[in-house]
């Protein structure tokens, strides 16, 4: 990538390839630090508190793909993780699928989902775009409550995890765990590369102006459609792998509270910065863990953190560590 | 100019009967008028004359009440409006449209992304495929004069540079008709004269709608000026002819015009 040019400014060119190598750099430094924090977690942490940690922090990324990249404030993502955790259950209970097939399943069910939701809810903005959203989740978590497949208050409950490839028992959290994190870890990978693509440069255009954009000659309705599908799909990834952690789907799952637990977890990590949905969600995962005992008060500290953040640090924490390193994070 | 032509062959655009009602309010007021090949077209008119709404009802950013707009012989007025740009009629804001956070250089990347390398759908790549356009985005920096700030954040940049990356990035569609939008708006005396060289070098083998403010300027540059005055055509021809009218001098100028020279 280096240019063949008169060099006009020649350290200026060498500045510009110099910064984004330096990006780069941070980047990758910072996919090791979390892969070794993945690989060294359950030694220190309960297993299944950190699994929860990880899909939670794959659905905020896949959230944040949205808002955070696509400027899309969605206010119904629990109906595809919620969705995608009943498909999930269905799929490995039922017909007994293997865990790659069901959470593929699952996977393709969100996306599906997004790509009905995305196209008639995409024409709308802002708050009426959120609404439009926060409605098709109800109708999804109304159905959850009837339907007789989903278990209605029940849920899906003794969800098997079945033997990966037909060969590996999962029924260990210790093993299950890896699976976990390699769906982890692919997970933000893909959303990186998301980021860092083609596609990803327009949807940075589009955020800053979309009438500019439109007047380029980009279609900007297919791109925010293209967007909603993939986190929709991202989100459905996180959601079955959880039905499978905890053996269970449930209404929690499709709830709206769900839908907003994520725009927390955003927010407190850092809006449109790619590491921190993981931090929020972390943030966000600890609290509800480590503060259970303090039943109801638990949503007063939360809802006290998020006053706190968006009031001190708009950027979250992620943005304000980003700010002070000088970096893209 | 050249009037070779008088079978309308060479006309970029037509627009017939165009009319914009908000409200009951007529915007704009069956206008009727055609832009001719490689000519410099200007359209002037006193505030609120209607001249951004017709901008935008030929780009289709807004949509016509009535009449039917004509683009290289094709009718676009049920176009949507980046159909419309694909096609290489290009508009520019009034308000400047930069990409603010992204680099000066990447703000030109950004269109010849869309040029190049198509409708960019594709979410698996790595950005780096991308690199390959930069050569062509510098020589476009080059000529407008901003290769030397090509890193800069584009909204560090003073407002008369960001018009000229706007006009960068516009030229990087490689456009038939460029829509100006009051290209000099804000500028200082240097880039007026550095931008208007740029429009006539451009015009040269392409042809240039805009909205201007600037009577000099609409003087030296244009070939053809069209006054709208309350949404509707009040006078068209040569600056000459125009400026010689006497309702474009009572509606328009309001005193004789050498005032201003």
């Amino acid at each position: 990538m280096s240019h063949h040019i008169e060099p006009t400014t020649p350290t200026q060119l060498q500045g510009k390839t110099g910064g984004r190598r330096r990006t780069a750099r941070h980047h990758m430094f910072v996919f090791a630090l979390i892969a070794a924090l993945v690989v060294i977690a359950p030694q220190f942490l309960y297993p299944v508190f950190v699994m929860k940690f990880l899909c939670f922090a794959l659905f905020a990324m896949a959230f944040n793909l949205m808002l955070g990249f696509g400027g899309l404030l969605s206010f119904g993502h629990a109906a595809f993780f919620g969705g995608a955790a009943y498909a999930t259950g269905h799929a490995a209970k039922v017909w007994g699928w293997p865990p790659e097939l069901a959470i593929g399943f699952a996977v393709l069910v969100a996306a599906v989902m997004g790509a009905v939701f995305g196209f008639l809810a995409i024409k709308s903005r802002g708050i009426y775009f959120a609404m439009i959203t926060l409605a098709f989740a109800q109708m999804v978590y109304f159905y959850a409550l009837q339907s007789p497949i989903t278990g209605g208050e029940d849920g899906l409950q003794s969800i098997p995890r079945n033997s990966l490839f037909g060969l590996v028992d999962l029924s260990s959290d210790r093993v299950f765990y890896w699976l976990v994190a390699a769906i982890f870890m692919a997970g933000i990978f893909f959303v990186y590369r998301v980021i860092h693509s083609p596609f990803g440069e327009v949807l940075k255009g589009i955020r800053e102006n979309e009438q500019r954009m439109i007047s380029l000659g980009y279609q900007v309705q297919r791109y925010k459609l293209v967007t909603f599908i993939i986190s929709a799909a991202l989100s459905g990834l996180a959601g079955g792998t959880k039905a499978l952690v905890f053996h269970l789907a449930s209404l929690v799952d499709v709830h709206w509270t769900m839908s907003g637990e994520v725009v927390l977890m955003t927010l407190i990590g850092g809006l449109g910065s790619i590491f921190g949905p993981i931090v929020g969600a972390g943030v966000v995962v600890a609290m509800q863990n480590y503060l259970a005992d303090l039943g109801s008060l638990v949503l007063i500290i939360q809802g006290m953190v998020f006053i706190v953040c968006v009031l001190v640090f708009r950027e979250g924490i992620v943005g304000v560590l980003a700010k002070w390193l000088k970096t893209r994070l | 100019m050249t009037s070779r032509h008088e079978n309308g062959a060479d006309y970029v655009l037509t627009a017939k009967g165009l009319t914009k009602v908000f409200g009951g309010i007529r915007a704009v007021d069956n206008v009727d008028f055609s832009v001719r090949r490689h000519t410099i077209h200007a359209l002037i008119g006193p505030n609120g004359a209607g001249k951004t709404t017709c901008f935008s009802l030929l780009t289709k950013f807004l949509t016509p009440t009535s009449g039917t707009i004509t683009y290289e012989g094709q009718d676009v007025t049920d176009l949507s409006p980046a159909t419309i740009a694909r096609k290489g009629m290009v508009r520019s804001f009034q308000i400047s449209a930069v990409f603010g956070s992204m680099s000066v250089l990447e703000n030109v990347r950004l269109a010849l992304q869309r040029r190049v390398h198509g409708p960019s759908f594709d979410f698996w790549r790595s950005v780096k495929c991308l690199h390959a356009l930069e050569d062509e985005a510098m020589a476009l920096l080059q000529e407008v004069g901003l290769a030397n700030v090509m890193h800069a954040r584009a909204a560090d940049l003073p407002y008369g540079r960001k018009r000229a990356l706007e006009i960068a990035t516009t030229l990087a569609l490689d456009p038939q008709l460029l829509l100006l939008d009051e290209p000099l708006a804000g500028m200082g005396q240097e880039d007026i004269g550095r931008t208007t060289e740029l429009i006539k070098r451009v015009a040269q083998t392409r042809t240039v709608l805009m909205v201007e403010h600037n009577l000099s300027v609409v003087a030296t540059l244009s070939d053809q000026i069209t006054v709208l005055a309350q949404g509707a055509i009040l006078a068209e021809g040569d600056y000459a002819a125009v400026s010689q009218n006497p309702a474009v001098v009572e509606a328009y100028i309001g005193e004789p015009h050498d005032t201003y020279d």
